[in-house]
């Protein structure tokens, strides 16, 4: 059975190669408060014409407790189009502790229903990396890189063979250090960017274009 | 604190490991891996912490340890073992707190008697 499936999965691949399919399912990855639905929003508002958003952005950790999803997104960029799936998942953690979201001005009751819905959050971003064709890695410039999340996830890709872009973002903030996630992820292709602003947003549809198209 | 070493893990399944893990955190535990987890397992565990957080009573793990490094040796990588784990550390949220880390050295603080 698992050579069946493995050769099935092979031409799969091999198909899609020589006719050259150009969709793929993406996932916006990242820690908690890193940009990642600014920047699905962004790539919404560019690219599909419609109002619409992935959903609220606030500074409170965990504002993305459920997966989004938007489909057929067509971006163009060096020449080629690539349809874009999109999932905005809710940031990865390994804790979660309602009393941070009471610093923020929540009631316990809210901040518990929030912990609550946020462990659910980072358990549903786990299940969709089995589904992707790829992900975004959003991080925060302005942070310590070498984080487990953003370590995890790498390795997960890498095993799994899947391609990675990594998107340093905040680059409108002046302590945004870039080179620090350069030199951290030496092996994958690292395009800084500010989602609030749009500053460099083209080099990444370009990146993007090239890495899953 | 307890150190594990690489043969006890590498006889024991996935899911053995993490509760292995996830049971000697809970009771306040440090726990040292000599050879980690492997990616997949490593999400296995964020994600059965997620499910075992409680308010008050465990708010979850924290986990360190370097990026993977690819297995040298040419039966590791016919035997897709090309992602070799490294060592790990993971403790309580609320007890082990990294101070700084970065591709050489994880420097953590841990709090006794909470």
């Amino acid at each position: 059975m698992g050579f069946i499936s493995s050769f099935r999965d092979n031409l799969g691949a091999w198909i899609n190669k020589i006719f050259k399919k150009k969709r793929a399912k993406i996932g916006l990855y990242g820690p908690p408060n890193a940009g990642k639905t600014t920047l699905a929003n962004r790539i919404l508002k560019d690219w599909s014409g419609e109002e619409g958003t992935f959903g609220i952005v606030s500074p409170i950790p965990h504002e993305t407790r459920r997966a989004i999803r938007k489909e057929g997104l067509i971006i163009k960029a060096n020449g080629s189009t690539i349809e874009l799936d999109i999932v905005d998942t809710p940031g990865m953690a390994t804790k979660i502790d309602f009393k941070e979201f009471m610093a923020f001005g929540l009631s316990e009751a809210e901040s518990k229903k929030r912990a609550k819905e946020a462990t659910e959050g980072v358990i549903e971003a786990i299940k969709w990396l089995e589904d992707l064709d790829g992900i975004l890695l959003v991080m925060d410039s302005t942070e310590d890189p070498y984080t487990q999340v953003n370590v995890t996830v790498i390795g997960n890709m890498e095993a799994r063979k899947l391609p990675l872009l990594i998107v340093a973002n905040k680059m409108d903030l002046p302590n945004a250090s870039p080179s620090k996630i350069k030199s951290a992820f030496p092996q994958h292709a690292v395009v800084p960017i500010s989602a609030l602003e749009g500053s460099n947003i083209d080099s990444l549809y370009q990146a993007i274009a090239a890495q899953f198209g | 604190m307890d150190l594990i070493s690489e043969e006890k893990m590498e006889n024991m399944t996935s899911m053995e490991k993490i509760r292995l893990i996830l049971d000697k955190v809970k009771k306040g535990k440090i726990v040292v891996l000599e050879s980690g987890l492997t990616p997949d397992e490593e999400v296995r565990l964020i994600e059965m912490t997620m499910t075992e957080i409680r308010v008050d009573e465990f708010t979850g793990i924290e986990i360190e340890s370097y990026p993977s490094k690819k297995g040298g040796s040419f039966l590791d990588k016919i035997f897709g073992k090309a992602l070799k784990g490294r060592m790990t550390v993971i403790g309580p949220a609320n007890q082990l707190r990294t101070i700084e880390k970065d591709k050489y050295q994880i420097s953590t603080k841990v709090s006794v008697g909470d």
